[in-house]
């Protein structure tokens, strides 16, 4: 509640929480919010401008711009989200143990991220997705299975600091057992860490995926995907380029409300950034974070 | 000096096996038997298990993997990737053309990405919280989250359509390289001009500056000072945007029409051209390898507390 407070603080974080909220909120729901079916073809409305039955207008087969953005949420932002979340706990995982533990299972375990970790990460996305076949679960899983071995990397060092501290050493020698020791100590020391890092990332990831539906590689017609929806605009964007707007404008505010949002979280997590060296170095994270996802978006 | 940058180059050797090994088994991955894959490729109507059987005796896939893996290795040292199961030709005459296209818009972004970046970081830094400095960073907070190929297709239909300035696609007169190049560009400035400017900041209140002032250097002199020592940061990250944007030229590769490896490897996606991925992979990987120890070693000739550790 009190870090809520400290983001509400600032207006413009306030904005971009509710924007979030908005968006997850209208992707759950979306069969109950959307005014129609988004597959729906009235060809008899095709490139319509808004109405007030179809306030977005419609596309080039007739169907509901605006169900098709409410129910695009789902694979834009509410999937890209779950896979985020599956890789920082796969990479969580990884990196608790090897931060923790040292010695051998950390060298083994590291050699296993270095590895993965030579390969440029869109490379990899995209050969995963080129071995799987085309299709968003696809691009999901190869999405997870490439980037684990990043956050790995990342939260086995923040894991490292704390592991080092006094008060773990301490409950090691009283003999309080490692399981224990991770859960009670260890998880809530470095969560706002893995926080930091993974709300940073969740930004470029959402305009990734897009940009990997965009190119086709994504979710297959007819369903519904931002990225998808700007590629069908695409073909027709000499004669009417007004149909990339609604999609377009919603990812941009989407996901700068997610950036603006995960540095209020940064800035609320962390009061050491008030001074300059640690909040350039906090910078820094942050940008490869970003660097991370942008790859391919 | 010496001992450090030859300990660098060859630690990038396993790493190359490494790779090649992980590229080698990626193939293995895919949920369909090759052998099928090549007869869907080349379009045969019945596929049976005899025909399978054969093709895998021709392609050699019947040995062990072991072995399989040295010869594929052998051959790819001396470039020859395989053939292409779509099209049938050799893979390197696909790959080779495409990936100088790609290296030439790299080269040509990345040098547009250090010039926009350090020269709004620079100029930023020294206006700190006025004006110019918040509404660039505005901008360029805006335009991070803008998708690059959004940005791109308004280009297209701006600045090629409706002006008609520029040509749209393909790579024919050095005209064509300004929207691609200004795409790329665009898109990762905002990242490294946020780190050129905080870098710059925390110059600011060191030492060094405030003495320079006290003794009365001019704000130029200063200045450069600043920017020479901020610089030696941007330096590492520069170098790791080579192999980052030569990798992620793929969506502005397919806007664009650009005849480079992100237009082949998609298509090679799309069509299940395993040696073609494979290839690009490899491609890809090992130049982010050379491009990784590269920038070590420009960054521990530059600056030696750096050469202490690896």
């Amino acid at each position: 509640m009190n870090m809520l407070k400290q983001i509400l603080k600032d207006r413009l974080a306030g904005v971009s929480l509710f924007i979030v909220a908005i968006t997850i909120a209208a992707g759950a729901f979306a069969p109950w919010l959307a005014p129609h079916d988004p597959n729906h073809i009235h060809m008899e409305l095709r490139y319509a401008g808004p109405s007030w039955d179809f306030p977005l207008g419609n596309d080039h087969l007739g169907r509901d711009v605006l169900s098709r953005l409410i129910f695009g949420i789902r694979p834009s932002v509410l999937y890209v989200f779950a896979a985020l979340l599956a890789s920082v706990c796969m990479g969580a995982i990884v990196g608790f143990i090897a931060g923790y533990f040292r010695g051998r299972t950390d060298a083994v375990l590291m050699r296993v991220v270095d590895a993965m970790l030579s390969f440029p990460g869109y490379v990899l996305t995209l050969a995963l997705i080129g071995m799987l076949g085309v299709g968003l679960e696809n691009i999901l899983i190869a999405f997870v299975l490439s980037k684990w071995a990043w956050f790995a990397r990342i939260i086995r060092t923040s894991v490292m600091q704390i592991a080092e501290t006094d008060y773990i050493k301490y409950s090691k020698t009283i003999g309080v057992g490692h399981l224990s020791i991770m859960a009670r100590h260890i998880v809530p020391v470095s969560l706002p860490d893995i926080a930091v890092i993974a709300s940073s990332a969740f930004g470029s990831m959402v305009l990734q995926i897009s940009g990997f539906s965009f190119l086709g590689l994504g979710i297959q017609a007819p369903h519904a995907e931002w990225g998808m929806m700007l590629n069908e605009a695409r073909t027709v964007m000499f004669s009417k380029p007004e149909l990339m707007l609604a999609p377009g404008l919603t990812i941009i505010l989407v996901v700068s409300a997610i950036n603006f949002l995960s540095d209020a979280l940064q800035g609320a997590l962390d009061p050491k950034l008030m001074s300059s060296k640690a909040k350039f170095q906090a910078r820094t994270a942050v940008s490869a974070a970003r660097l991370q996802g942008k790859e391919v978006a | 000096m010496g001992w450090y940058m030859a300990k660098r180059g060859l630690y990038a050797i396993p790493m190359m096996i490494v790779i090649s090994f992980l590229t080698f088994i990626l193939i293995h991955l895919s949920p369909m038997d090759p052998a099928e894959v090549v007869l869907e490729a080349q379009g045969v109507p019945q596929i049976t298990p005899e025909l399978i059987a054969q093709t895998k005796a021709e392609l050699g896939m019947d040995r062990p993997f072991l072995i399989r893996y040295a010869n594929w290795l052998i051959d790819c040292l001396q470039l020859d990737f395989g053939h292409s199961y779509v099209s049938g030709e050799p893979v390197w005459t696909l790959l080779g053309p495409a990936f100088l296209n790609t290296l030439q818009l790299t080269f040509a972004s990345v040098i547009a990405v250090i010039a926009l970046s350090v020269g709004l970081g620079v100029i930023c830094a020294l206006r700190e919280g006025r004006l110019l400095d918040r509404s660039v960073r505005g901008v360029s907070f805006f335009l991070t989250s803008m998708p690059s190929y959004l940005l791109a297709s308004l280009m297209i239909w701006y600045f090629a359509v409706k002006l008609d300035l520029l040509p749209t696609s393909g790579m024919a007169s050095s005209a064509s390289y300004v929207l691609p190049v200004v795409v790329i560009a665009v898109n990762y400035a905002g990242i490294y001009f946020r780190m050129i400017r905080s870098s710059m900041i925390s110059q600011l209140h060191e030492d060094y500056v405030l003495y320079g002032r006290a003794s009365g250097l001019s704000e130029t002199t200063i200045t450069m000072h600043m920017i020479r020592n901020s610089l030696q940061i941007a330096i590492s990250v520069f170098c790791m945007a080579v192999p980052i944007i030569l990798g992620s030229t793929v969506v502005v590769e397919n806007v664009f029409a650009w005849p480079g490896l992100g237009s082949l490897s998609m298509h090679a996606i799309l069509s299940r051209d395993f040696p073609v991925i494979q290839a690009y992979v490899l491609v890809m990987a090992v130049a982010f390898v050379l491009f990784n120890t590269v920038s070590d070693m420009v960054n521990a000739a530059m600056n030696p507390k750096l050469r202490g550790d690896l």
